[in-house]
Order: structure tokens, then sequence, then C-alpha cells
């Protein structure tokens, strides 16, 4: 068990760039977020936002040069991965933390039985023989659902569906029971009902191991229902974190309230224009000298375009990148 | 028939879009095959009516033809069978000349602002060409004025006429989409899925400017998406599809409040609410399986192999699309409209 005040994960004021032939771009500038085991944390951002880097960072999967971890510390239950060699960052990738993407096709070897990928995780991080590690794929494939498990797990990938690889995926992720699973937009290759399907799945399978997640997404329904807490991200930057329920009751962050009133709500009548968020996302590598969201921000004063906004603490949990954090925060109180 | 309206620009009956994928001849079956000739039945006999000024919206999952039945509807895929009908003339027997003229009136935006604009091309001869095309201005000032207008009214700044696409973000790429759509000043647009490749931010710009631009030029959508909330909130009616068939049409409000059919009910229940309250307390209906191959689909009912309430008829009757309350269609043998909630028929 963990010493760190029952953390699993600290990430802190975590950095990674990026040289390109467009100057540096600042992909995570400065972000820090803590786990504790068995918690979910949901990071919710737009393209370019830095979510999927900063957990590339923390699995330490930055491909250097051209990226580099440039600063911050990533402590895994007392383990300073940042620091570690490689090699050691090898056994535990895989073992103790493991990560699913978006799209399971590109992430399964289409030349390899599925048995012959699942047997290698464990025939490597526990030492299994060929003969434990297939009874135990054949289980793993059980547990994510999967009918007829002892047929299937000699197929190949393109002899499963997008949902099923999907499976076949968290059951590589899981096999040796990690206690830190990452999952990066799990869902947004798949069907409605096949998403409703793996997020159920996803749930399950952590109550029954205690496995801490993230979960790396846009869209903001989906982490409503599996998060105990959010962390908001736009142009490298935390902008805003709270726990789940206060996030969507009583966000403090402009940016934040405009992605919540712009996802369609079907409860509301149909033919009033959508509340939208002007502009266009910022060049990373090119932010403007204030806050990176003020010329798309309803309310932005001239302090905005000059001064980067301070993190402002709201209560001991909820945290948001605002020159005007507790006005933002007050006025949606109300509303 | 769904709708006997005079209003209707497009009238769909039996509408049918095959693919014949071959097989069944002697080489399949030696080769191990099934000895079943392999026929993709992509839009399976579908009618319905888009009015006049209205956003008809049509949901369903990947392979259930959405796409398919938008692309026939211009004539961008050959038609089976059944007609498709727009101001008189059926699109599935137009000769080429009188098809190229009619494209003028009928225009398509597309998922993909970075696959569906060619790279080699400026903006301004993107959206050009098909003002060109249909002689719509007679001199090459004519034709920039044209362009520049038109890049105008989908927000694009008329500076950046002489840009390639890949100097654009998607969000600003799909107005080029839609500019290119509205040069011609069509009646008919369908919009086959043309937010789900943006950022949630920028997907509520190009719905509201669709709106905006639906109101200007009196323009009729035909609106295909996975995504319910957007369907529902640009559309004055939805129809859902499965496996080449229209599972349910009604408005809007009365498909997401009351859905009937069992398929509409399990994909509006797999919606994840953005509200942490609502997602605690409902519950889902949660399909078993995938949607199955539509090759050579389930027999009687596509749907009955994942339907909670399907019973033994279910495999062998193929179900109509049957007015069940007032404006309110729906395809299922069980519910009719003396029992429209199929809770209360499985109860008995």
């Amino acid at each position: 068990m963990s010493e760190h005040n029952g953390n699993l994960l600290s990430v802190n004021d975590l950095r990674t760039y990026f040289q390109t032939e467009d100057g540096i771009v600042k992909a995570v500038d400065g972000i820090s977020f803590e786990l504790k085991r068995g918690e979910t944390l949901g990071i919710v951002g737009e393209s370019g936002s830095g979510k999927s880097v900063a957990n590339l960072s923390v699995m330490r999967l930055i491909q250097e040069p051209p990226g580099k971890i440039v600063s911050g510390d990533i402590v895994f239950d007392g383990i300073d991965v940042r620091k570690l060699p490689i090699d050691d960052v090898r056994k535990i990738r895989g073992k103790r933390m493991a990560m699913i993407f978006q799209d399971p096709m590109t992430s399964l070897n289409p030349f390899l039985k599925i048995s012959t990928q699942l047997m290698e995780v464990t025939q490597l991080h526990l030492g299994h023989t060929k003969q434990q590690a297939y009874e135990h794929a054949v289980e793993m494939l059980r547990k994510v659902e999967i009918p007829a498990p002892e047929k299937r797990v000699d197929g190949y990938p393109h002899e499963f569906s997008g949902g099923m690889r999907q499976r076949v995926m968290i059951a590589m992720a899981l096999s040796c029971e990690p206690e830190l699973l990452i999952a990066d937009e799990p869902t947004t290759a798949l069907d409605v009902t096949i998403q409703a399907q793996i997020l159920e799945l996803i749930k399950g399978l952590k109550d029954e191991f205690g496995t801490s997640v993230i979960l790396i997404t846009h869209d903001l329904g989906v982490v409503a229902g599996m998060t105990d807490k959010i962390i908001v991200m736009y142009a490298g930057k935390i902008f805003e974190s709270a726990p789940t329920r206060e996030l969507f009751a009583q966000p403090a962050n402009p940016y934040t309230k405009g992605l919540l009133k712009s996802v369609p709500d079907p409860a509301h009548e149909h033919g009033a224009p959508l509340y939208q968020i002007p502009g266009l996302p910022p060049d990373v590598a090119h932010l403007p000298p204030g806050c990176p969201f003020a010329e798309r921000c309803d309310r932005a004063k001239d302090i905005c375009t000059k001064e980067f906004p301070p993190f402002v603490q709201i209560n001991e949990k909820h945290h948001s990148l605002c020159h005007f954090a507790k006005e933002v925060y007050a006025a949606s109180g109300g509303e | 028939m769904t709708e006997t309206n005079g209003n209707a620009l497009i009238k769909l009956e039996d509408l049918k879009v095959y693919y014949d994928l071959g097989g069944g001849g002697l080489l399949d079956r030696i080769t191990g095959g099934s000895g079943e000739r392999r026929i993709v039945k992509a839009v399976d006999g579908v009618s319905f009516d888009i009015l006049k000024g209205e956003t008809l919206g049509l949901v369903g999952e990947s392979g259930c033809g959405k796409s398919t039945l938008g692309k026939a509807l211009l004539r961008l895929t050959e038609i089976t069978g059944g007609r498709a009908m727009y101001k008189g003339s059926d699109i599935a027997h137009l000769s080429g000349r009188e098809l190229r003229e009619k494209r003028k009136d009928l225009q398509m935006i597309f998922q993909d602002p970075y696959a569906s604009l060619n790279p080699r091309m400026t903006v301004g001869n993107i959206i050009g060409e098909p003002i060109r095309t249909f002689k719509l201005a007679d001199s090459k000032s004519a034709v920039e004025e044209r362009v520049k207008e038109v890049m105008e009214t989908v927000g694009l700044s008329r500076r950046f006429i002489k840009r390639y696409p890949h100097e654009f973000s998607g969000g600003q790429r799909q107005r080029i989409g839609i500019a290119r759509a509205l040069a011609v000043d069509p009646e008919f647009i369908v919009a086959d899925e043309p937010i789900s490749a943006l950022d949630v931010s920028i997907q509520a710009q190009i719905m509201n400017l669709m709106k905006e631009l639906q109101q200007e030029k009196h323009l009729t959508y035909l609106f295909i998406s996975h995504d319910l909330r957007a369907v529902r909130h640009v559309s004055d009616r939805v129809a859902v599809m499965y496996l080449g068939e229209i599972v349910e049409l009604a408005e809007g409000k009365s498909i997401y409040e009351e859905p009937l059919h069992p398929y509409s009910k399990a994909l509006i229940s797999a919606v994840p609410v953005p509200d942490p309250e609502i997602e605690e307390k409902r519950e889902r209906i949660i399909l078993e399986g995938d949607v199955p191959s539509p090759i050579n689909p389930p027999s009687g009912c596509h749907f009955h192999t994942r339907c909670p309430y399907a019973i033994e008829e279910c495999k062998k009757i193929e179900p109509q699309l049957v007015e069940i309350k007032p404006r309110h269609f729906a395809a299922c043998i069980r519910i009719s409209p003396e029992h429209p909630r199929i809770e209360d028929v499985a109860r008995e």
C-alpha cells in the first residue's frame, strides 16, 4: 500500500514540450493532479488540449525527440516514474499500469492471433508458462464477455467487430490486474449501443479489480456517469478541476461553462440556437500572452489578454484557472 | 405510406439499394463458401416524405444504410428499386444530362472536411467549380465575386480565397464544404454526419450556421448522424434506421420523449447525458451483441436477434411502418394503435 496520502498516482507540475518546425509546442504545460486507489478521474478537452500527451507522459510513451518531458514529477505508488530507467519503466508498464486506446484495430497486431497477443503480456510480466498463459487468455476473454472465448481466442483481430476488438484490448490491459488503467477515448470509434456495453464493462471490471481509472474523452456525457472527479484541459493547461457533481452543477470557469452549454439537451425545445463558443481553439505553438481562452471568452476583460490567469482555489477540491473564477463560480450557483 | 402531404419536396417509395457481392457460384461452393449469393441490402424498402423547408433527421448506427440512403437521393449510388421523386421526376430514372441539371438543386455536405476537399485546389476554385459548371456567373470576376459572397455567408473571410484547405482548421474546412454546396443555390441538402469530425465547441457553431442558412435560404435538409443529441437539436422530424429499414418516424420531441420501437428505446437510452445526477439514476437498456451483417440480414424483423421483446412471429413477419399514434410511425408487430407501449404488450 502506498504511504502518499493514499494517492496511487500524483503528477506535479508536469511539462511536456515538442520541438516542431513551427517552434516549441508546449503540449502539456504545468499540470498537477492526484489519483487515489479505486478512484476514476475524467480528463476532458478538445483536440490539441494536451489530454492525451499528459497520459502518454505518465506512461513514459513520449517519443523523444521531438517530444520531451522537460520538468515535473510523476509519482506512481512511491516510484518516481520520470527518473526511472526505461527498462524499469517497462516492468511497470503493462503490469501495474496499462492503457487502452481509441482505435483497437491499430493497437492490435493484425498478423498475430488474439491468443498470442494476450499470452505475451502474462508470459512477460507474470512468468506464465505457455499453458498457463493460454488458459489465462481464455479466462480474460470470458471476463470481458466475449462469447465462446475458448474458440475466439485463436481468431485474428480482423475477425472481430469494433466493439469486440475493444473488449480484447480491455482484456489485454487487465491481464495482470493493473492498479492503474488509462483509457484514452475508449468508445469514440464505437456506436452508441456498443459504447454503452463497453462503459458498463469498464465499470464492472473496475469494481471487481479495484482498479484506478483515468478516462480521457471529449464527451461530457461519458464522464458524467463514470467518474469521481474531472479535469478540464485547454491549451496544455488545467482550466478547471473539481469533483464530478460539483463541476456539472457549479462550474467556475467560463470555458467549462461554454462546453456544458454547447451540448444539445434533448429535453429542450429545438429551434432555439445553441450556445456556441466563438472562434477556434488556439494554436499551441503561438499562444497569446494572457489567458489562452481570452479571445473566445464572453466575459473577458482587459486583464485577461495581458496577464496569465491564476489557478484559483474555490474550495478544498475545486480549482479554476481564471482571473474571475470566484465570480464565475458564484454566478453559476444561481443558474 | 407515412405522410400524404402536398408539401413534400422529396417522396421516397419503397426505395431499395442493393449491392451484389457475388458468390453462390461453382467457385464459391468449391472453396467452401455458403453457396448463397451474397447481397448487401443497404437500403431495403424505405418510404417517407421530406417536406419543403424541414430538417429530417436520419439516425442509426454504422452499417445501417443511412449514408447509402443519402447518396441514393442524389444518385451518387445507383438505385436498385422503388422511386425517389423530386418535383415530379424520379431521380432513379433520370438520364445523365437530366441528372446533372437536377444536381444543381440537390447538394451534399460530407462528414470529413479533410477528405472531401481537393488539397491541390484553392478555396476559390473549390467553391467556384460548381458555379462555373452550372454557368451561374458569366465572367471570371463575376465567379470570384459570387465565391466571396458565399464565403461571407458561411462565416469565412473573403481574404482567404487564395488559400488551400490545409491552411484551415476542421471547423473552417466544414464551412468551405457548406459554401461549396450553397454556391449553386440548392433547394435540398443531404448533410452526412456534418459535425462528427469536429470538436464539441465547433459542433455548435456548425449546427447554428446550418440553421441560420436554412431560415435565410428556405433550405430543406436531410441531416444524417449517429449523434442523437445533435439530431434532436436540428431536426423537425426524426427517422430511425436499422439494417436498411426505417423502424420509427416521428417528430423529434415525440421520438425522444416517448420512443415506441424497442430499437429506438435502446438507442436513446444508450446516449450518455452530461448530468451526473441523471446518469446515476437512469436505467439503461443494454442491447446484447453487435449489429448483424447487412449481407443477408436476419429474416422477418431485422432487429429480432437483439430485441428483448422478440417472439417467434418476429422471425417470420416483416413489420410495416404503421401510424401508431397521430404522426408517429413505427414498424413493430408487437405494438399497435391500441397498444403503443411495448412494455404493456410484453407483460400480457
